[in-house]
């Protein structure tokens, strides 16, 4: 019988919620790495058993946990304790945990310094990895979003990872700043129907694509429009909160930016608002049914100084004509006094039928809704302020 | 031998129970024994010094014999009575927020 894994990543630990396909009854399972900030997990397409972990602290800095049994048993995918760091020729073995920026010329010698809040030029410094995306195809190939923003990917299960440095070398950089989360690269999207194009999301920078499997990028920009920049055509600067695609389609995009809801319909090379009705239009989540492409998910925040939901009201809100529409969901979320806050990596669907919409909030509760929105319970309500949430529909 | 207190995050990492007993040859500095620790505990590796650098990170502090000696040169002598294993190495977590 199918079934559905939740991997949820918190402020002190990572948990891992299973259930059948009817997904009534939960199976709880953590803290996994308790004590520690778990910025994401994901398991890879090609082999459900496979999951990445962000594992981070800033006392310790950042680790990279897999697991080869679906959530399980965990290890640093480095060398085991005990072995020799390196191998007999000298040359140093793996160290999950080291993502050190390439600055060589051979690969384009990458900018040295972004935009600091202040105006001036600031050095790139590693602080953590937000977002891992395994390959679509290969269990041992994973892709990692960091903070200073750069894109670093690994083809031997995670031991080690060399910087995709064109996307810092592209000449763009010095604009770049932080968002107030920091500078992070937080969205990697894999187009599913051509292994060489990928898109990538910062905060705050903007959207990116690679045509050629991540030697060049390109900004893809157009048509956001960001108060705080004073040119209306700027190329980028743009906080960009999550990109979501439905892998049927593409060259489809849909963008939360700090504040709007934007569409593209050629691969992120224009842009058009659809936030049409939304009672605000600024949030971080966007993600779009499994088996719908025009059925768009967000959750409407305040403003980005009250990260919290217009009236103490939680409400998901759902569109099936691909934007501009949308109606609040509802529906067993609560409608007064609530405060909490949903991160940007923090909503995920199962590909069941039908199809189940997850996501975690601030607050601890991880909501599910195995109706496509309809209706929502929470499996758990009392977690860590949530900071991700993935879901691998089982066979 | 050498005995090194680590913090708790880091004893869950290195799958270790209690103080760490190293055995680290030549002079016994801050390097050697951070060296010959991630050497036998690879999984440390970054977690108290960079990576790039080999900097402590800011928020660990090292303490001997009552002393503090983060601020000391990575390879200056540590106490005798460390490098006899009569006091252990502490590796401590500075505290932060309220």
């Amino acid at each position: 019988m199918s079934g559905v894994r939740v991997l949820v990543g918190t402020r002190k630990g990572a948990f891992v919620l299973t259930s059948d396909g009817k997904r009534q009854k939960w199976d709880v399972s953590g803290p996994h790495f308790a004590g520690w900030e778990m910025y994401h997990v994901k398991g890879s397409p090609a082999d459900p058993n496979r999951l990445y972990a962000s594992q981070t602290s800033g006392w310790f800095g950042q680790i990279i946990q897999r697991s080869d049994d679906g959530g399980r048993t965990w290890h640093q995918p480095g060398t085991p304790p005990g072995e020799p760091t390196t191998t007999p020729d000298g040359m140093p073995k793996g160290e999950s945990n080291k993502f050190v920026y390439d600055t060589s010329p051979e690969t384009g010698k990458p900018l040295t310094t972004h935009q600091w809040y202040d105006g001036t030029q600031h050095p790139w410094e590693f602080k953590r990895v937000w977002h891992l995306e395994p390959s679509l195809t290969d269990p041992d190939t994973v892709y990692a979003g960091v903070e200073d923003a750069a894109m670093f990917r690994s083809i031997d299960g995670g031991q080690t990872w060399q910087e995709l440095a064109g996307l810092r070398g592209h000449g763009t950089g010095p604009k770049w700043q932080p968002g107030a989360g920091g500078m992070c690269l937080h969205t990697i999207l894999l187009d599913p129907s051509n292994s060489a194009r990928m898109y990538i999301a910062i905060s705050a920078a903007g959207a990116f694509r690679t045509d050629d499997a991540g030697k060049t990028w390109k900004p893809i920009n157009r048509g956001l429009r960001s108060e705080y920049i004073p040119d209306p055509n700027a190329e980028v600067g743009h906080c960009v909160h999550r990109i979501a695609m439905h892998r049927s389609r593409p060259k489809v995009l849909f963008m939360q930016k700090h504040w709007d809801v934007m569409r593209s319909e050629d691969a992120g090379d224009s842009w058009h608002e659809v936030s049409g009705n939304l009672p605000t239009d600024f949030g971080f989540v966007i993600d779009v049914h499994a088996h719908e492409p025009e059925t768009l998910y967000v959750v409407p925040i305040k403003s980005d100084s009250e990260h919290f939901p217009p009236d103490g009201k939680l409400r998901v809100y759902r569109s099936r004509t691909g934007g501009n529409e949308w109606e609040a969901l509802t529906k067993g979320l609560p409608q007064r006094d609530c405060y909490v806050n949903v991160l940007r990596d923090a909503m995920a669907v199962d590909s069941l039928d039908k199809c189940g919409v997850y996501f975690g909030t601030t607050g601890g509760q991880v909501y599910a809704s195995v109706d496509a929105g309809d209706s929502w319970a929470p499996i758990v309500r009392d977690l860590p302020a949530v900071l991700s949430v993935e879901v691998q529909t089982l066979p | 031998m050498i005995r090194v207190v680590l913090p708790a995050h880091l004893r869950t990492l290195a799958q270790v129970n209690g103080d760490v007993e190293l055995e680290v040859k030549g002079p016994v500095t801050q390097r050697s024994v951070l060296d010959a620790l991630e050497a036998r505990y690879p999984m440390l590796r970054g977690t108290i010094r960079d990576h790039v650098t080999q900097q402590r990170r800011p928020f660990l502090r090292f303490f001997a014999c009552d002393e503090d000696l983060s601020l000391e040169p990575p390879d200056a002598p540590l106490p005798d009575a460390v490098a006899s294993g009569a006091e252990p190495l502490f590796i401590i977590g500075a505290i932060a927020g309220g």
